[in-house]
């Protein structure tokens, strides 16, 4: 076991969760080696994704105050338990937002965002920095350091072309929304439209052409995203609030075919139906606001895929399953095995097929957090993906 | 504009799918390559990164053991009961404690994952954490401020107005709900206190 600096009580900032919509800086004791294939890792950068606003909205159950968001960051190793093979201290490191064992029945077959060996608290959900305690309790990046357990299996070293901000961004929003694209089966000259314009939903609506669409289409309500979803993701699009309709207006611009797959990137606290909202994110009557799910089965052709990006609850929600039934849709989903993606994507952004990069429009100090927060749940300043820089002054 | 101009499709004939084959087809595949950088480099499905779903992963992703071996210290853990025993690693960042603690507990060792009441009462843990962790900083060095801790200062130093009229965006409706979800259990606190205190009185004065 690591036993180095053991007794020692190091204080680290790290933003810390103090209820719905509230957070701050602390100081928390430096994390500590707990399993001799832990790492212990120095931030130094790290981003908020959409999925930790469910938290910030008091949304995810078993979310504790004091807990440590932060499931994208990259870093350098700074500590390394006993039976640590493949990484040494130094070494600049990606890491998954997944914490995954590598050997137990999900993970020996690929599916290792569904890992039975870390997360005690939950069977349903795999184990994820910084994301409550229903996925297993685990403080996140959004700090200084950050415990990083499996360490030769999660974390890759950071290859010395790929620039810091892609780097980190293929930690989750990257790898989740190729994975996106390939849950929509995507056949050459397919119909596909992807349902949210935020950072995943671009990335999806980017990697759906990798597969072969023929048109991409991306919805959402927020002009300046969709602007980038024309200039980026080099896609039509649809703002739902210019329509009276959308599942109408989805028909009509199939030539009332409906496309051939619809990706939910928006998930459980989707606009476009007061009640819904009300109900799912604000009353949290419901695992969510299935508003996007019902548009998605409503506005894809008979037959179709949907793909399932956006994450929802644990509770029920009111979901449209008879329509899903009777047009014999496929629903293909789950939390993005982010690692399994790696290799690939590596080489898309290599080859300039896809620069995260580019969605990068905010760049806050850590002292800065609960501003970031702010900024980025209500959607305010153009803001599309915001970066948290630990060790700025 | 007709239907028919919008979409293109001969006028008079059936629509798409009222027959076999789209009215409308897809751009080519020179078009689609010339105007879109790695179009159609991951056409072939079964050389997808996550194709098949299941697929045996000879590597182990770099694990060098058959079953990990056990995290020390996790008598006592909290674990769902559908979980046959304790994970070999597990989070240690937020032991339950007190009242919350008891509550969330309860929802771990009563109910399954697949039971209503297992979620409910999280979330009630949830809320009396977070009530409790509110009284607990006023006697603490660093009380809860509101005010810094919910960023609302970006609303001026992020353009928080012009950020909302810009689109024709929806959640601004219910985003003045926010306050309340953030306020509401303070001042729900501050009234509950007032008719105590005033039945309190009430009760002495007579
Ligand atoms: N499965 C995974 O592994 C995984 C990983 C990361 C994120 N996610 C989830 O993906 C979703 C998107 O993440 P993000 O970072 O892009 O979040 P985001 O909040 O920035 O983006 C969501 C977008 O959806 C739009 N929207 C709201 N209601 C809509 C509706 N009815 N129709 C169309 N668009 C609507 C919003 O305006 C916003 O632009 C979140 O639910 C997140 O939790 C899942
Ligand atoms: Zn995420
Ligand atoms: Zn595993």
């Amino acid at each position: 076991m690591g036993s180095s600096r053991a007794d020692e009580v190091v204080l680290v900032k790290a933003m810390v969760y103090r209820g719905p919509y509230k957070v701050r800086v602390e100081e928390k004791a430096r994390p500590k080696i707990e399993h001799p294939n832990d790492a212990v890792i120095r931030v130094t950068l790290a981003a908020i994704c959409g999925s930790d606003l469910h938290l910030y909205h008091g949304m995810m159950p078993d979310t504790r105050i004091g807990h440590t968001f932060g499931h994208e960051f990259i870093g350098v190793v700074d500590e390394v338990g006993s039976s640590v093979q493949n990484l040494t201290a130094g070494d600049r490191v990606m890491v998954p937002f997944n914490i995954f064992c590598g050997t137990c029945w999900f993970c020996s077959r690929g599916l290792v965002s569904n890992c039975h060996n870390v997360n005690p608290n939950a069977t349903a959900v795999g184990g994820i920095y910084g994301y409550s305690h229903t996925t297993g309790g685990y403080d996140g990046g959004q700090s200084q350091y950050v415990r990083v357990p499996f360490a030769d299996v999660g974390p890759a070293k950071i290859p010395d072309w790929m620039a810091d901000e892609d780097a980190v961004l293929l930690t989750d929003m990257t790898a989740t929304g190729y994975f996106g694209a390939q849950l929509a089966d995507i056949a050459e000259g397919d119909t596909v439209v992807v349902l949210g314009a935020g950072p995943v939903g671009l990335v999806a609506a980017r990697s759906a052409w990798l597969m072969g669409a023929g048109r991409v289409i991306v919805v959402d309500e927020l002009d300046e995203r969709l602007e980038r979803a024309r200039t980026w993701a080099l896609a039509e699009t649809l703002n739902f609030t210019h329509v009276d309709d959308v599942v109408l207006e989805m028909k009509k611009q199939t030539d009332f075919l409906g496309a051939d797959s619809v990706i939910d990137c928006v998930g459980a606290e989707a606009d476009g139906n007061f009640t819904q909202h009300l109900t799912g994110a604000k009353l949290k009557l419901q695992g969510g606001s299935p508003v996007a799910l019902n548009w998605a089965i409503d506005g894809v052709r008979k037959g179709g895929t949907i793909s399932v990006i956006g994450a929802y609850g644990p509770v029920p929600s009111a979901v449209k399953f008879g329509d899903a039934m009777n047009k014999g849709l496929t629903l293909r989903m789950n939390q993005a095995p982010v690692k399994r993606q790696w290799p690939r994507l590596f080489e898309h952004v290599k080859a300039g097929h896809l620069k995260p990069s580019e969605l990068v429009t905010h760049r806050f100090p850590l002292e800065h957090i609960a501003e970031a927060y702010h900024v980025f749940s209500s959607k305010l300043d153009g803001c599309i993906k915001p970066l948290v820089l630990p060790d700025a002054a | 504009m007709s239907t028919d101009q919008q979409t293109g499709r001969p006028a008079g004939g059936p629509a798409t799918p009222h027959v076999a084959h789209r009215r409308q087809p897809p751009p080519s595949a020179d078009e689609l390559r010339a105007r879109i950088p790695g179009w159609g480099a991951d056409l072939d499905h079964a050389d997808r990164p996550s194709f098949p779903k299941l697929d045996w992963q000879a590597d182990r992703y770099g694990a060098h053991w058959d079953y990990p071996a056990q995290q020390p210290g996790g008598e006592g853990r909290e674990r769902s009961i559908e979980h046959a025993q304790l994970t070999p690693v597990f989070g240690t960042a937020q032991p339950l404690h007190g009242v919350s603690g008891a509550v969330r507990r309860l929802a771990y060792a009563r109910y399954s994952e697949g039971r209503l009441a297992h979620w409910m009462l999280l979330i009630a843990g949830d809320r009396i954490d977070a009530w409790g962790a509110h009284a607990r900083s006023f006697l603490s060095g660093r009380p809860d401020q509101p005010f810094t801790e919910t960023g609302v200062v970006t609303e001026v130093t992020h353009h928080g107005l012009a950020s909302r009229l810009r689109s024709s965006r929806t959640d601004t409706r219910h985003q003045v709900l926010d306050p309340v979800v953030v306020a509401g259990p303070w001042v729900a606190a501050a009234v509950g206190a007032f008719l105590g205190g005033r039945a309190l009185v009430r009760a002495v004065r007579s």
